[in-house]
């Protein structure tokens, strides 16, 4: 019964969902689609491949954009997963909550937002990408972190503590040989992402290849955006082997 | 006393000279890196005030002044989270039972991969500016893009669960008689059930702070009111509708974890 209930609010929020969405869609522009992605494609072969050799440096700076940026993440997620740890936190009442709700707002906002933000701030550039995605970095590692920080094996733990061993020698010797794996994968793995999200913060004006593709965008010149999407395919699929790779080494 | 002996802990990598190459390397490439950032510090001076004013922003967030437009993008995006999420879960039923090799003949397998593949490699602001071009400006766009996301997610991470599955439940069924369908519906569906309306939720979460994107190129909801309140400088509006998006991101993160707390 309860099932049902839940079945028909579903579909009848789902009803409402569709003429609200309805409401705010020319539908003129949506029978044309068809005729759209075929003038598209149309547009986009054959492919400008000149553009090509003026795309190493925004590659190069989105590749940066993404490492330094995972490394910010990294130096600032590992305090506080760290903190935000059952078992490691100075105190359960003030630093564990105020690193959880870092590490949600963090993962909440997108590396795009951040991008958009800073750029406001600091001025477009590659500093506003590398910020923005190690911002968006620390939510992830710190969370991913700290929940292999409190599945730790805590007979090691207690061996080490029965040595007489003080604090930070216990976080030394004890926890961080066990997470050092798990960090290393999360470490790569973030940075696997931080490249596909590093590719298109340009849009919002924070370097990289994106720069250059909201640029030919503009113009229209689908055939450069063509070559520019192979570029970031190509890159992709780099950084995802280089960490699939890495990873298996690693476990 | 003369023979103490220090112990060290092993280090990570044991070659030492892989080790050490990678030290090197390591450093090599962030000066290089860091070369060629092309820092502006007048800039950036610049900048600190604004920055400032930005974070003093989030200390009286203003919701009053464009009150309007900002629930307008909130209905929005949540409408489009809504549609895109079913919409994708009930394509990717189909294509995740077509990706899954113990079920189907190798040419499905091959294109039912392919639809994943495919749908897994863009980043979603790229479909979303191809969507746009498409479809027109608005949230349309954005749900079929939100959409397209979710084919590939959810399609990919049910083909895994269902090749995984139990061989000898429907070695069982199939024993018993039963044709293609009853098999799936008896021997598959109660197995992997459970995880993929957990991991339903789960896109349900991600699809809405998607949308909070996508509006940057045009795809609609809360993402364009968002982009234009930091066109303008209105940091009090941008901020106000950061923390909304925070506060509706940890409602759904709690009430989806709570779900698949429930399922399992």
């Amino acid at each position: 019964m309860a099932i049902w209930a839940c079945w028909l609010v579903t579909v009848l929020a789902l009803v409402q969902c569709w003429n609200i969405l309805n409401e705010n869609t020319i539908w003129d522009f949506v029978y044309d689609a068809p005729a759209q992605a075929g003038d598209l494609i149309g547009r986009m072969f054959p492919p400008r491949w000149s553009v090509l050799p003026s795309l190493w440096q925004p590659l190069w700076d989105t590749v940066n954009m993404a490492t330094l940026g995972t490394l910010l993440g990294v130096v600032i997620g590992v305090p506080v997963a760290f903190l935000a740890a059952r078992n490691t936190t100075p105190s359960v009442l003030l630093a564990r909550p105020l690193a959880l709700t870092a590490i949600v707002s963090s993962r909440s906002i997108n590396a795009l937002i951040w991008a958009l933000l800073l750029v406001t701030v600091l001025g477009p550039g590659v500093l506003a990408g590398i910020i923005a995605i190690g911002l968006r970095s620390i939510g992830f590692v710190g969370k991913l972190l700290y929940e292999a920080i409190e599945e730790v094996d805590t007979k090691q733990v207690e061996a080490i503590e029965a040595t007489g061993a003080s604090g930070p020698q216990r976080l030394i010797y004890a926890i961080v040989p066990q997470i050092m794996p798990a960090f290393a994968g999360i470490a790569v793995y973030r940075w696997d992402i931080n490249i596909r999200e590093s590719a298109v913060l340009g849009l919002v004006g924070a370097g990289g290849i994106g720069l250059q593709l909201n640029a030919s965008v503009s113009r229209l010149a689908w055939p450069e955006v063509t070559v520019i999407f192979a570029a970031i395919l190509v890159t992709v699929f780099l950084s995802e082997w280089v960490s699939a790779q890495v990873r298996k080494r690693i476990i | 006393m003369g023979d103490s002996v220090s112990w060290s802990p092993p280090p990570l990598i044991r070659n030492p000279w892989l080790r050490y190459g990678l030290y090197i390397g390591a450093a090599i490439y962030l000066s290089l890196a860091l070369g060629t950032l092309h820092l502006n510090w007048a800039r950036l001076a610049q900048g600190l005030d604004r920055g400032w004013a930005f974070i003093s922003a989030f200390a009286h967030p203003d919701i009053a002044k464009h009150g309007r437009e900002i629930f307008e993008g909130f209905v929005e995006s949540l409408t489009m989270t809504a549609v895109a999420t079913a919409a994708g879960v009930a394509i990717s039923l189909p294509v995740g039972l077509g990706a899954a090799r113990n079920l189907v003949p190798m040419p499905v397998y091959l294109l039912c991969r392919g639809i994943i593949a495919v749908s897994r490699t863009f980043p979603e602001i790229i479909v979303a500016i191809l969507f746009v071009k498409m479809f027109g400006f608005g949230p349309l766009a954005g749900v079929a893009t939100l959409a397209f996301a979710t084919i590939g997610f959810m399609s990919k991470l049910l083909a895994e669960d269902i090749e995984d599955i139990d061989a000898s439940q429907v070695e069982a069924i199939r024993a018993t008689g039963a044709g293609p369908f009853q098999v799936l519906n008896y021997a598959v569906q109660p197995q992997v059930m459970a995880r993929f309306i957990g991991l339903s939720v789960y896109r349900l979460d991600i699809n809405f702070r998607e949308s909070a994107v996508i509006g940057i190129v045009g795809a609609g909801g809360i993402g364009a009111t968002l982009n234009t309140s930091f066109e303008r400088y209105e940091f009090d509006t941008a901020a106000s509708i950061l923390l909304m998006i925070i506060g509706i991101v940890m409602v759904t993160e709690y009430a989806s974890s709570l779900v698949r707390g429930r399922l399992r």
